[in-house]
């Protein structure tokens, strides 16, 4: 249980004082780390401030507030991020299981095929997009629209047409090994002799997967889910370098949305409201997800 | 004789599968490595030659016209160093908790994590203004800083996973011994963790080579690393396939060999030791 793992039988600290202070550096910056910026945010978000008209600079109420709520870009940012957010996870962890599977089976050279697998994971963003972008998604020069040309359809304009739609394809494929690699490793560590018996009582593949496998990846999902939230919330270099967050605001999220007001339009008491709403859309999923994880920790 | 016969065929049958798989998944690194060492005009030929004269115009262009090495250089110097820092603070916190866990151990862990969840853009706004006053803005030494904080957490519970396999036993004699706390930790459980601190430093080395937003927000030139330096082509002039392909296949080249690597101890790094 995970609370036998922390409360365990060992002896107390028996005064070692000196010990528990180790922690207190860490603990004080990560503790201002999170939340000196909170509190600039929230001063700000109450102040009319752009650093292009630095003596209009004042107490502005809730005019910031206002102004984002009436932005069109706002109620669709909120929508993009969790849109990324979800079709993502559902992507990655989806194909990620039934990959996994097949990536347990024997087969020639299975080293190397899971080290190809897991190559899309250590590149950098922005190396990816652009690959994505110029390489592969190009209207004229890119492969997916040579390959659709020679089966004689019209290649589209991914990025104009179907931007999101793009963005989240190239999310999808960055965090798909990395998924696949720790649902594996739990597929891996499930006992071959529980395998063996469930197919000498007569179960099939689907039959094994649904009752054998799955359940024994609880724990692994929510890991998965937990760490890619953290990333995908914060989503930033991929819209950057492709769309732009555009067209219109078809592929802004709320990170994008926040930059955009900071290093475009240089209205800081507008990118204060928005990250606030930022940390409050993090902080309630946060609270579910570090449940949900911490009942899975240390079992 | 026939029960092998199926046993091979499923080998094969799988082997075939996998390999699709494996090589639909890997197609675009593939597909950039080899347009590296194209030409220009081959790199945006509309019918794509899997076979042609391989030429380095590509990376000689990279380091001639945009001083590669110099991004290259940045790159470097704050991703070891955001690690050296992240580790100075690191150590010590993860010690303490897995050695001398007390009733608040549990919940500081979490917490810990929780200021991960936070998306860096809720702190672009205050980082970008204090930066600005303190003249951190375009420095090195401001981008390792932010990296250093943002893997802190990570590596925090990494290292905390590591510790607590060292038997108490072993830092206990120690002590007896009439070692201090930091006597203990220099003597004994960094050679004993050595492993763990090794696997723990190269993700954190991958995090922060890979790191994007605080690069792309923090930094113009002076300090740009590689992921700020290839985000210069997504408005490019002129062609520009091939040395895009150069550079990002240099970009990347050392951490796909780091992370394959480590990839059993990224899976437990990453899943905070709840997958191993």
């Amino acid at each position: 249980m995970a609370a036998h793992a922390f409360n365990t039988t060992q002896p107390p600290p028996r005064g070692r004082r000196g010990v528990w202070s180790l922690n207190t550096p860490t603990i004080t910056i990560l503790f201002l780390w999170s939340l000196v910026p909170l509190l600039m945010t929230l001063w700000f978000s109450f102040r009319r401030y752009n650093l292009m008209a630095p003596d209009r600079i004042g107490f502005d109420g809730l005019g910031n507030y206002r102004y984002l709520l009436t932005d069109p870009g706002l109620a669709l940012a909120i929508w993009n991020t969790i849109l990324l957010l979800g079709a993502v996870l559902a992507i990655t962890i989806g194909l990620g299981t039934v990959l996994a599977v097949l990536f347990d089976q024997e087969f020639f050279g299975r080293g190397i095929a899971r080290v190809l697998v897991l190559a899309p994971f250590f590149i950098m963003p922005t190396v990816s997009s652009l690959l994505w972008k110029n390489m592969m998604m190009h209207p004229d020069n890119g492969f997916i629209a040579f390959l659709m040309r020679s089966v004689g359809l019209k290649p589209i304009d991914w990025f104009a047409v179907v931007p999101l739609t793009s963005i989240i394809i190239i999310v999808s494929w960055q965090w798909l090994p990395f998924a696949l690699l720790t649902l594996l490793t739990a597929v891996q560590s499930l006992d071959a002799e529980r395998k063996e018996a469930a197919r000498m009582d007569g179960a099939g593949p689907i039959a094994m997967f649904r009752y054998i496998i799955l359940p024994h990846l609880g724990r692994a999902i929510a890991a998965t889910t937990m760490i890619e939230t953290i990333f995908l919330l914060g989503i930033f270099a991929e819209i950057y370098v492709t769309t732009s967050g555009g067209p219109g605001f078809a592929s802004t999220n709320l990170s994008f949305l926040i930059y955009r007001y900071v290093l475009q339009e240089y209205d800081i008491g507008g990118a204060a409201v928005a990250a606030l709403l930022a940390i409050v859309l993090a902080n309630i999923l946060a609270f579910f997800l570090m449940r949900s994880f911490a009942r899975n920790l240390e079992t | 004789m026939t029960l092998s016969y199926s046993k091979l065929q499923r080998k094969m049958l799988m082997t075939v599968l996998a390999w699709i798989v494996a090589f639909l998944i890997f197609f675009p690194v593939f597909w950039m490595i080899l347009t590296s060492f194209k030409s220009e005009t081959e790199a945006i030929s509309r019918v794509p030659h899997l076979f042609f004269s391989a030429t380095l115009d590509g990376y000689r262009a990279v380091q001639e016209q945009a001083n590669y090495l110099h991004f290259a250089w940045n790159s470097l110097v704050v991703s070891l160093g955001s690690t050296v820092l992240a580790l100075v603070f690191a150590i010590p916190s993860a010690y303490s908790m897995a050695f001398s866990p007390t009733r608040r151990t549990r919940g500081t862990l979490l917490w810990m994590l929780s200021t991960k969840m936070m998306p860096p853009v809720g702190a672009l706004v205050s980082v970008y203004l204090i930066f600005r006053d303190a003249g951190l803005l375009d420095t090195k030494t401001g981008l390792l800083i932010v990296d250093a904080l943002a893997n802190l957490p990570i590596i925090v519970w990494m290292l905390y996973t590591y510790f607590k396999e060292v038997p108490r036993e072993v830092l206990e004699a120690a002590r007896m011994d009439g070692a201090g706390p930091l006597r203990e930790i220099y003597n004994l459980l960094l050679p004993l963790s050595m492993p763990g601190i090794v696997s723990t430093s190269l993700l954190a080395v991958i995090l922060a080579w890979n790191e994007a937003f605080w690069s792309l927000t923090l930094t113009t030139s002076k300090a740009a690393p590689l992921a700020a330096f290839i985000a210069s082509f997504s408005s490019p002039e002129g062609l520009f396939y091939a040395k895009l392909s150069a550079a990002s296949t240099m970009a990347i080249a050392p951490i796909l060999l780091l992370g394959w690597a480590s990839q059993k101890q990224l899976v437990r790094g990453l899943t905070f030791g709840a997958v191993k």
